[in-house]
């Protein structure tokens, strides 16, 4: 095997396409729980559903329009799940909570069953990003880049919002501290549902973007929930920075664990996240310090 | 939804009900949730075309029992237990899943009930786990991959990498191939099993592919990781330094369609192809086309056949569990998959395998023939076949 430069910088690239997708995924879910305590296992599910959105929007108005309105779809399924079954749920511990949004991944994956069949769906790639780019002396799909473009540019936009915003420091100050943010005037409620739809709304972009290059079933959330688990349980709940790194140190793991160790493939990421509970237990950058 | 009677079969046929018009209980158990309820609904949708095809040829009428595995092992082996001690079914059919059909396997050959088995194709099935009461009408894992060896080193293709889904059916499928690749003389110049199911992204394994030296790939991928594979395969535009060859699984025309163009181009290998040309296939594919819409794939075409099959055993006048079982194993016709028959020593179906490409055709993607390579009937694997006895 001939394992030159571009050989490898191929392999950072997919590990980086590899980690925005899941930070997209688990930046919602980890700021939902940091924020409101409330661990929603259903994410996946919402994921899957931003993809089918998005298949099905395609057919309609082409890529684009599953790319911007799926997301937005899947808020407004947020909205209902917030006020339907959420907001009940918030004095219940965290028990309960996770028995019933388990179960809403299964009733949701037998919804999509319903509506969509069980065949598998498909979204072709846009024209503009079809193709391959020239970088690095390699040749990289022009989509994937697209991805990882799309990654970090979510990224930046949260990092400015919740670092330089108001609103940003009222998140900031309701996942410290929620009932000291509260008597301080600010209303915690209101916040848990913006960032709660806006959670859902990422899930669902991270579908749609997805899609086009997975293949769009019924199971797919179930699939990815696993991964998306393991990044903020590594990253550390609630922040940011933890969910970046936890898809960093995701991405790369398995994607060089693949090249370099593929028997170990699927075990090293669990191994490594044994080590983080052992060694930091809160994992690496939590939101509380 | 549970019982879905198809009595009144025999009614139809006036001239040829036999005095002694058997009525035979057939327990069907496909997986109607869960990942495989597409693959579920074709075999099933298969059957009943095939009951509806070849009904009136027999005098025996049939009442179905339908019920879902769901391809959770310990769930099938209750439904099964429900099938065989509380509705006393005389034959099963059915078991997408190859783990599905461990599970029950030592519950059926101990309550002596035969069964058709009409899509898992682990190997072992008919070789060291062989029973005379289970007789296979759809394939064996290694079955439909053996012959493609040779036929891509007459290809003039030397050097290989192969990939496929670290599980039972993904390592079978692979062996089979490289077993006969290399007694060819070809070289296997890299392997890699990906995690099953938990592999989103195949990237890191396409671009060892490249890296390996090889002049084409062979991979089984099935359902939605055959789907994201092709069309990541194709996104890195490796299809047209690398061909990507396979068992033809990766391009069924189940899922084809979400494939796209990236699936054009592809050459695999399968125990059926849609676009076959021979009678029967234009019948069972045009029926099938008229009742679904769809085109009709290698799972229902296995849902056929297994009706059909079962028919065939009947005619002979076997109507309880053993004389059904002795005569399953004796079936033999000429279907849309070309001519079948029982091998008598594994109970596994001889059966040629079609070479086919994936082409851009009129209305999306079509098939086509490149070759059809002759039967050849499964290695005996260990299998040691009992007789039956009363």
């Amino acid at each position: 095997m001939s394992l030159d430069l571009g050989f490898w910088a191929l392999q950072g690239l997919n590990a980086l396409q590899l980690s925005m997708l899941l930070f997209l995924l688990s930046i919602g879910l980890t700021v939902i729980f940091g924020l409101m305590h409330f661990v929603n296992l259903a994410h996946g599910s919402l994921y899957a559903l931003g993809a089918y959105f998005a298949a099905t929007l395609a057919g309609f108005g082409g890529y684009w329009a599953g790319f911007f309105l799926a997301p937005v779809a899947v808020a407004g399924v947020g909205v209902l799940l917030y006020s339907g079954l959420i907001r009940r749920m918030r004095k219940s511990g965290p028990m309960a909570q996770v028995l019933v949004t388990f179960g809403l991944i299964f009733a949701m994956l037998d919804l999509t069953r319903l509506f969509w069949g069980d065949l598998a769906l498909a979204i072709e790639v846009p024209e503009v990003l079809g193709g391959r780019v020239a970088l690095l002396g390699i040749e990289y799909p022009t989509y994937r880049l697209f991805i990882i473009a799309l990654g970090l540019a979510i990224f930046a936009a949260l990092a400015f919002v919740l670092g330089r915003t108001q609103i940003g420091a009222m998140i900031r100050a309701g996942v410290d501290n929620d009932a000291m943010a509260a008597c301080l005037g600010i209303n915690v409620e209101r916040l848990f549902f913006i960032v709660f739809c806006v959670g859902c709304a990422l899930a669902g972009l991270a579908g749609a973007v997805a899609a086009p290059l997975l293949s769009v079933t019924p199971d797919m959330g179930l699939q990815i929930l696993i991964p998306t688990l393991i990044v903020i349980v590594i990253g550390g709940l609630g922040s940011l920075k933890g969910a970046i790194a936890g898809s960093l140190i995701f991405g790369f793991v398995q994607t060089f664990g693949a090249v370099l160790a593929p028997q170990l493939a699927s075990v090293l990421i669990y191994a490594l996240l044994a080590a983080v509970l052992v060694v930091k237990p809160v994992g690496l950058f939590p939101a509380k310090g | 939804m549970k019982r879905a009677i198809l009595a009144a079969l025999g009614l139809a046929t006036g001239l040829a009900v036999p005095a002694s018009a058997e009525d035979i209980k057939v327990g069907l158990m496909l997986p109607y949730s869960g990942v495989y309820a597409a693959l579920g609904n074709d075999i099933e949708a298969g059957f009943n075309l095939g009951l509806e095809h070849f009904g009136a040829e027999t005098g025996a009428t049939f009442e179905i029992i339908k019920e879902d595995t769901e391809v959770k092992p310990p769930v099938a082996l209750g439904k099964a237990k429900k099938l065989i001690l509380q509705d006393e079914v005389d034959v099963m059919a059915g078991i997408v899943s190859s783990g599905v059909l461990a599970a029950v396997r030592d519950m059926v050959h101990g309550a002596g009930v035969p069964l058709i088995v009409a899509n898992a194709g682990n190997d072992e099935a008919t070789g060291e786990q062989c029973s005379p009461f289970i007789t296979r009408m759809s394939f064996s894992n290694g079955q439909v991959n053996r012959p493609m060896g040779k036929w891509m080193y007459d290809q003039g293709i030397r050097k290989v990498f192969t990939l496929a889904p670290d599980y039972a059916a993904g390592r079978q499928m692979i062996d089979a191939f490289a077993a006969t690749f290399t007694a060819a003389g070809g070289e296997i110049v890299g392997q890699e099993f990906t995690p099953f199911q938990k592999t989103q992204d195949f990237g890191p394994y396409l671009a060892q592919a490249k890296a390996s030296g090889a002049e084409a790939v062979f991979v089984f991928y099935a359902g939605g990781e055959a789907i994201s594979f092709v069309k990541q395969y194709d996104s890195f535009g490796l299809k047209a330094e690398l061909p990507l060859y396979g068992s033809g699984f990766l391009t069924s025309s189940l899922y084809v369609e979400a494939e796209g163009p990236a699936a054009e181009g592809v050459i695999t290998a399968l125990h059926y192809v849609p676009t076959l040309d021979n009678a029967a296939n234009v019948a069972f594919s045009e029926a099938f086309k008229a009742k679904t819409g769809r085109v009709p794939s290698e799972y229902a075409v296995q849902g056929y056949d297994t009706a059909r099959a079962l028919i065939e055993a009947t005619k002979t006048g076997a109507a309880d569990r053993a004389s059904l079982a002795n005569a399953l194993r004796a079936v033999s016709f000429e279907g849309p998959r070309g001519k079948l028959a029982i091998d008598p020593a594994t109970n596994n179906v001889v059966q040629p395998i079609y070479v086919y490409e994936t082409v851009a055709g009129e209305a999306g993607l079509t098939q086509k023939v490149l070759g059809a390579l002759p039967a050849e009937a499964d290695p005996v694997n260990g299998c040691e076949m009992p007789a039956i006895t009363n």
